[in-house]
């Protein structure tokens, strides 16, 4: 569990205004003119910066990336509650690489936590010195002085920006004021639903991802790669391919070989103009049925129950589930003799910059790494290997490129959640349980190079909905309603958001033949939250989810709507990975090479009824990004085995 | 190389580019029109779902002879200067985005869809293909409904 930082905010010198590194090193990022100063900064592991700019922008550089999870929002509104700024007054931009060893790391539904207390704390730190420069511009005392709308106000009606006092106030040294947090009771920004901050630039076209940026006036670049996991290039003819128009350069790298071109339709030709015969792989021959035989094998033996007690057992597998977020691996290089220079998204971007100077041969401080926001993510963004080969193309291309993973190069050479087999065994005796035995293995403990990452939820998303399938069976065999045998078994705020879902999503009304309600519930990152599902399954081969509730306990919540959108993809995320998408391996390559294959839900699947109910709290902040997938996963899996009289054990069940 | 004439929101444009070059390239890398997105390239994601005379297309998929004379529209074109569509100011209404990356296909689908059928029954919500791997589906579908009411 993290424990709570103490924070402590301490005073820049007018020497350090000039230590700030320039806003936006790409103005087509959406970074705002370059600011006056730092008006507070913090020294807590978050380091974070606020500045306000004589223009009353007040700018906090994000040392996270906005992938769709609403960190820059969340963000903005613990700084606007803080400062008493007008929210469409503060900008978020994402910071760059860091060099000055602060927190930059966006994963594991940690942000909201980590950045809770330091993100207010600097505002306050801030709101302060700017009342303090008020009250000495104006002789009056600072006590006297409240702020709003993103002005200091005199009791006598004066007011001023805190853009006019950013100058005055970067000066203070120990404010008049007190420069701690509000107490909660007093949030006017905090726990209120708010719009996002990027919303429009969101539905204009405005917003720029990697692809989208004309940095360095960097040449789209594509790379042929092997048909196999694991395979690589024994030949290259590629004659044919560089007489081809539009065509810069062809370079070979590790992982294929790489066409720079004046376009992408270009690249892709002249890709297609290559002609490379390949290694296989080292599992060239290895297809499903034996990843699945060599899984069940590795699964330890079960252990002897307790003497005297019944058991309840399930086996489950999952296969393998592309991150396929949206906006495929892109990553800009410009790599030079002394120097480079990247653009993409990361999640990681500190440890992508260590290993892409290690790639490149040049010293880390000589790599420059600016993040820019995402196309989604789901995990797939912890690991950067399209930034590592866009500069070693650049490298050896000798000049800036644009490098874009294809749909199908993400789908099968990408990335995915590792194939699983569980074994679960409940003991039961005297009408409860009196041992559980859940032994999972993944295809990361078999000797496959099978390419893996943590995937939204990680191992949850299926370890705890595999747990709950079985808490069904086990209220069954038990012969007790599985809402009313998880009330027994449940307390506090998880069982709270059991009740919760029960209640509004009326649990136990009569269902038409061939339909199912089910249930379940997870805790993890310091929060509950509960999944009502009901499915259609009537034709079992097309099941649809008609309606989800879910209810979450999450600590203090800092934008409800937002939270409401994690745990609605969560809900999408986790009927996907249970009814529909997942990765098929066929002599060592993966069958599926984008979304005609990769069945992850349309709006057809997603439910026509959504509701999430946030549970009031006074804790502070828990995770919530990833929470909701296992519950709903578990839900969805129980509402098919009830609305089929079926017990799914593999997942997707449609595959 | 052939030369296409058309227009792109409403603007006329001529772009020096093979026949056979999709109109999401000639967008993207041609005339710097980036909100038509790449997500698959063969018409699967509908990341790129534009407009071709008022009908909704995937310029992936969509070669540039085939535009010859004709009035391509993006999300880029779909807001009357600072006045957004109706479609666009539901989905602020609605905070549909998450990602954002599907949503320049996904909001031109919707409007494709409310021009040919002005109250979409949930069957024919059904039936719009775009791909949201963040999830917004409920919040996409409640959108296209505020604005199907909202006549």
């Amino acid at each position: 569990m993290t424990t709570r930082r103490k924070v402590i905010v301490h005073a820049l010198s007018a020497s350090a205004l000039t230590l700030v590194v320039p806003l936006g090193g790409d103005a087509a990022v959406g970074a705002p003119a370059r600011s006056g100063g730092p008006v507070a900064t913090g020294t807590d592991d978050e380091k974070l910066v606020l500045e306000v700019t004589p223009a009353n922008r007040v700018v906090v550089r994000l040392p996270r990336v906005e992938v769709g999870q609403g960190i820059t929002t969340a963000v903005a509104m613990l700084i606007a509650e803080e400062l008493d700024a007008r929210l469409p007054d503060v900008d978020i931009p994402l910071a760059d690489a860091r060099t000055d060893g602060g927190n930059q790391y966006t994963g594991g539904s940690s942000s909201v936590r980590s950045l809770y207390d330091p993100a207010r704390k600097v505002a306050a730190v801030a709101r302060a010195r700017l009342v303090t420069a008020a009250a000495r511009q104006w002789r009056v005392p600072a006590k006297t002085l409240r702020t709003e709308n993103t002005m200091v106000i005199a009791p006598d009606g004066r007011t001023a920006t805190f853009g006019s006092l950013t100058a005055a106030a970067a000066q203070v040294v120990r404010p008049d004021v007190p420069s701690t947090p509000k107490p909660a009771n007093q949030h006017r920004v905090i726990g209120r639903p708010a719009g996002r901050i990027d919303a429009r630039d969101l539905v204009t076209g405005a917003a720029k991802y990697t692809g989208d940026l004309t940095v360095a006036s960097a040449k789209p670049t594509v790379v042929a790669r092997p048909p196999t996991l694991g395979g690589s290039v024994a030949t290259v003819d590629d004659a044919k391919a560089r007489t081809l128009p539009g065509v810069l350069a062809v370079v070979r790298i590790p992982s294929g070989v790489a066409v720079v071109a004046e376009t992408f339709h270009h690249a892709f030709q002249a890709r297609d103009a290559l002609r490379i015969t390949w290694k296989p792989g080292p599992m060239a021959t290895v297809s499903d049925a034996e990843i699945r035989s060599r899984l069940r094998a590795a699964l330890p033996p079960p252990a002897a129950p307790p003497r005297g007690s019944k058991q309840v057992q399930g086996e489950f597998e999952f296969a393998g589930v592309s991150h396929a977020p949206m906006e495929v691996l892109t990553a800009i290089a410009d790599v030079r003799a002394d120097r480079a220079e990247l653009w993409f998204s990361s999640q990681t971007p500190t440890d992508a910059r260590a290993s892409i100077a290690e790639a490149i041969r040049l010293p880390e401080a000589s790599v420059k790494v600016h993040v820019v926001r995402g196309g989604g993510s789901f995990g797939r963004r912890l690991t950067y290997e399209a930034a590592i080969e866009a500069a070693l193309i650049s490298k050896a291309a000798k000049r800036p490129v644009k490098l874009m993973w294809s749909r199908a190069d993400d789908t099968r050479q990408g990335r995915m959640r590792p194939a699983t087999q569980h074994r679960v065994r409940i003991s039961l005796a005297g009408g409860k349980v009196v041992a559980t035995a859940h032994d999972s293995v993944s295809v990361d403990e078999l000797a496959l190079p099978i390419p893996t990452g943590a995937w939204r939820s990680v191992d949850s998303g299926m370890t705890a909905a595999v747990a709950e399938v079985m808490v069904d069976e086990t209220a069954k065999a038990l012969g007790k309603d599985p809402v009313a045998y998880r009330r027994t078994t449940l307390a506090g705020s998880a069982k709270a958001v059991l009740d919760k879902v029960a209640a509004a999503g009326r649990w136990g009304r009569p269902m038409p033949r061939g339909c199912g309600q089910g249930v379940a519930v997870h805790e993890e990152y310091g929060s509950a939250v509960a999944c009502l599902v009901e499915v259609d399954a009537t034709d079992p081969r097309n099941p649809r989810v008609v309606a989800v509730v879910m209810a979450a306990d999450v600590g203090i919540v800092v934008n409800p709507r937002g939270l409401e959108a994690q745990l609605m993809g969560a809900a999408i995320d986790g009927l996907s990975t249970i009814l529909h998408a997942g990765l098929h391996i066929d002599r060592g390559a993966v069958r599926e090479g984008s979304f005609a294959d990769f069945h992850y839900a349309r709006q057809r699947h997603s439910p026509l009824h959504f509701a999430a109910h946030i549970l009031p709290s006074t804790r502070p902040p828990g995770g919530a990004g990833e929470l909701g997938v296992p519950a709903a996963a578990g839900a969805v899996a129980n509402a098919f085995a009830r609305a089929t009289g079926t017990r799914p054990s593999r997942f997707p069940i449609v595959f | 190389m052939p030369k296409h004439s058309f227009t792109v929101n409403g603007k006329p444009v001529t772009v020096d580019a093979p026949d056979d070059m999709p109109l999401l390239w000639v967008l993207r890398d041609l005339l710097g029109v980036t909100g038509p997105k790449y997500g698959c390239g063969i018409g699967a994601c509908r990341a790129c779902t534009s407009h071709l005379d008022n009908t909704e297309i995937q310029p992936c998929v969509v070669p540039v002879k085939d535009c010859a004379g004709r009035m391509v529209t993006t999300i880029e074109g779909l807001a009357d200067g600072d006045c957004l569509h109706p479609v666009q100011q539901a989905w602020l209404d609605c905070d549909v985005a998450q990602c954002g990356f599907c949503q320049p296909g996904q909001i031109m689908a919707a409007v494709a869809l409310l021009n040919r059928t002005p109250h979409p029954t949930d069957a024919d919500l059904d039936r719009i293909e775009n791909v949201c791997r963040c999830g917004t589906y409920p919040r996409i579908r409640q959108a296209i409904k505020q604005v199907a009411d909202r006549g």
